[in-house]
């Protein structure tokens, strides 16, 4: 089985706006979300919705993806479609709201790809199997490994409830 | 300690905390505008399976407050927020604050005025620009729907990393025409998009001290576009003044100010004796210029108000400039107070009908055009200049279109015009 390939490639600062725009904010359902993955980028819009995008395909960006707005609908509209995001780096918020969604984010600085090049994604490297080059990843905040671990905030609370209840 | 590690250590328990250390600290305040629909959706899930019926964990400290589609846009926001209404009456929440022309408007001026947030309190908000009441001296973050499940069951944010804190120094008097929304664009253009993320932003100098509440807001609203956690201006006597006289808090409030020896991450300091008006251009937030370097530029849509720059003293300039003058043919101009109590305040003053007057569209009390939902969206290849926060592409309605930023005094001078127009220069651009 060949490597995941980058289906997308873009720059710093990729917004909330871009991922989700607004205008979609009234749906919320992570059921519902995927359909208005990048609506605003067309044509990866019409392959996502095509079913031509194979799950753990990667979409590949520079500094600070997903600033702006807290809407987890930005999260669960790539989880939809099993996106992995490979970044230099990313916004809070973003990057919380997916490790409680468990959507898989990979920060490493530096990385570069064209579309259709075939990546590897490790727990310390990224490799672009295609450009014969290697990215370091930068760890996720240790803060939230045990988030990871439960499978997201849903269980993690979860968890935490009925610890709770069972100590009063 | 810095006022955010006081405000942590204070609410997780712990006699200090330092940069780094993950803590669980109370929430005092959890506030969610109409995505409470989703958080409501997550809480039930949480409960699912586990034998316990859904219960909030403090109805008191929860705030609810429809702004960004109201009135509903379409049938589905109506939906959502009619679910929304059954859960707060369900669930006894009284910090709810409906589509109402009195009492309703946008969350983060809502929260402020109703003296429901307090400084030294741990503020979240399923919003990004919960950053806004740091104004108040208070320790405010935004954070997802699910997150928002989480405190609504357990009281408290959990595995929150300690924020490391940048030091902003403010000296100067602000020459006229020149404000707060002009201090932050510059600031956000000084550290970029991404310059103080994971970080605390705190504002202190002569220049903050003198500077209103609504002021505050304004600067604090926008620390997340420089990616900073959260904005706070230590609480002092103003904050004491907005409490009393504004917000109606009678009781004694403790202000939490930063040790002497606080340790920054480092400082930064801005005079704004020589700050001019600023314009953050097209496509993101820190794309800062002087108004002067993109003068005169035709403009389509004129946008005052928002979480930012909807307060009174904001609608005052623009009042101010426009009274007895015309909106420019072949632009157009839309006002939205940020509460109904700030659109009742400039009836009263005369405001409403010096912009009407104008030729200005002056909307209900929300979020307005700002997130592109409804109400003002931009034509292909069309130009907004507004007082808002953000200038993502697509942010407002259309990815073919243009948005500036700037403050009221900007906006309004360039309405007048139908040209981005330097305020200074008294209506030529």
């Amino acid at each position: 089985m060949s490597a995941p390939k980058a289906v997308l490639v873009l720059g710093d600062d990729v917004s909330t706006d871009v991922i989700y725009p607004g205008r979609y904010m009234a749906t919320v359902l992570p059921s519902e979300t995927p359909q208005y993955a990048f609506a605003d980028l067309g044509p990866f819009n019409a392959r996502l919705k095509a079913g031509d995008v194979p799950a753990g395909s990667v979409v590949v960006a520079g500094k600070n993806f997903g600033c702006g707005s807290s809407r987890e609908q930005a999260v669960s509209t790539l989880k939809g479609h099993e996106l992995v995001i490979v970044a230099w780096s990313f916004a809070r918020i973003f990057l919380q709201n997916a490790i409680n969604l468990g959507l898989r984010l990979v920060e490493a600085p530096g990385v570069a790809a064209s579309a259709g090049d075939e990546l590897t994604v490790g727990a310390s490297e990224v490799v672009n199997v295609t450009s014969g080059k290697r990215y370091p990843v930068r760890p996720l905040p240790a803060a939230r490994q045990a988030i990871i671990e439960a499978g997201g905030l849903i269980p993690y609370t979860r968890r935490r409830l009925l610890e709770r209840a069972a100590r009063r | 300690m810095t006022v955010v590690q006081k405000i942590l250590a204070r609410a997780a328990g712990r006699e200090a905390v330092a940069v780094g250390d993950v803590v669980e600290p109370a929430v005092d305040l959890a506030m969610s505008h109409e995505n409470a629909a989703l958080v409501i959706n997550q809480f039930l899930e949480v409960f699912r399976g586990t034998g316990h019926a859904p219960a909030v964990w403090d109805p008191s400290r929860i705030a609810i407050i429809f702004d960004h589609r109201v009135p509903a846009e379409s049938s589905k926001t109506a939906t959502n927020q009619k679910k929304v209404r059954e859960f707060v009456a369900a669930n006894g929440i009284a910090k709810f604050h409906d589509i109402r022309g009195d009492r309703g408007g946008i969350c983060h001026q809502i929260l402020p005025e109703n003296g429901y947030v307090r400084p030294g309190a741990v503020v979240v908000g399923t919003d990004s620009h919960t950053t806004s009441h740091g104004a108040l001296g208070a320790f405010a973050f935004g954070i997802g729907a699910t997150e928002m499940a989480s405190v609504w069951t357990l009281g408290c944010a959990v595995n929150v990393e300690v924020p490391a804190t940048i030091k902003v120094s403010v000296r100067g008097v602000m020459p006229e025409m020149v404000g707060p929304k002009d201090l932050i664009l510059h600031l956000v253009g000084k550290l970029g998009a991404a310059g103080a993320t994971f970080r605390v932003l705190e504002f202190h100098g002569a220049a903050v001290a003198a500077m209103p509440t609504s002021g505050r807001l304004t600067l604090c609203n926008m620390a997340v576009e420089a990616g900073a956690t959260s904005g706070i201006v230590p609480a002092d006597d103003e904050t004491l003044r907005y409490l009393r006289d504004e917000a109606g808090v009678s009781e004694a409030v403790p202000l939490v100010e930063p040790d002497p020896d606080a340790r920054y991450e480092r400082s930064v300091d801005i005079d704004v004796a020589t700050l001019e008006p600023q314009v953050a251009c097209p496509h993101t937030v820190d794309n800062v210029r002087p108004v002067g370097d993109v003068a005169g530029r035709h403009v389509d849509q004129i946008v005052i108000g928002s979480c930012t720059n909807g307060r009174l003293d904001d609608l005052a300039v623009a009042a101010r400039i426009l009274k007895g003058r015309k909106v420019a043919a072949g632009t157009r101009m839309l006002v939205f107070p940020a509460s109904g109590r700030i659109y009742q305040e400039a009836l009263a003053a005369g405001y409403v009908a010096d912009l009407v007057g104008a030729g200005a569209v002056v909307m209900n009390a929300g979020c307005g055009p700002c997130l592109g939902v409804h109400e003002g969206a931009l034509g292909d290849g069309e130009t907004a200049l507004s007082t808002t926060n953000r200038n993502f592409k697509g942010r407002m309605g259309n990815p073919a279109s243009e948005v500036f930023l700037c403050s009221p005094a900007v906006a309004a001078a360039s309405a007048v015009t139908g040209r981005i127009t330097d305020p200074r220069r008294g209506g030529t651009p």
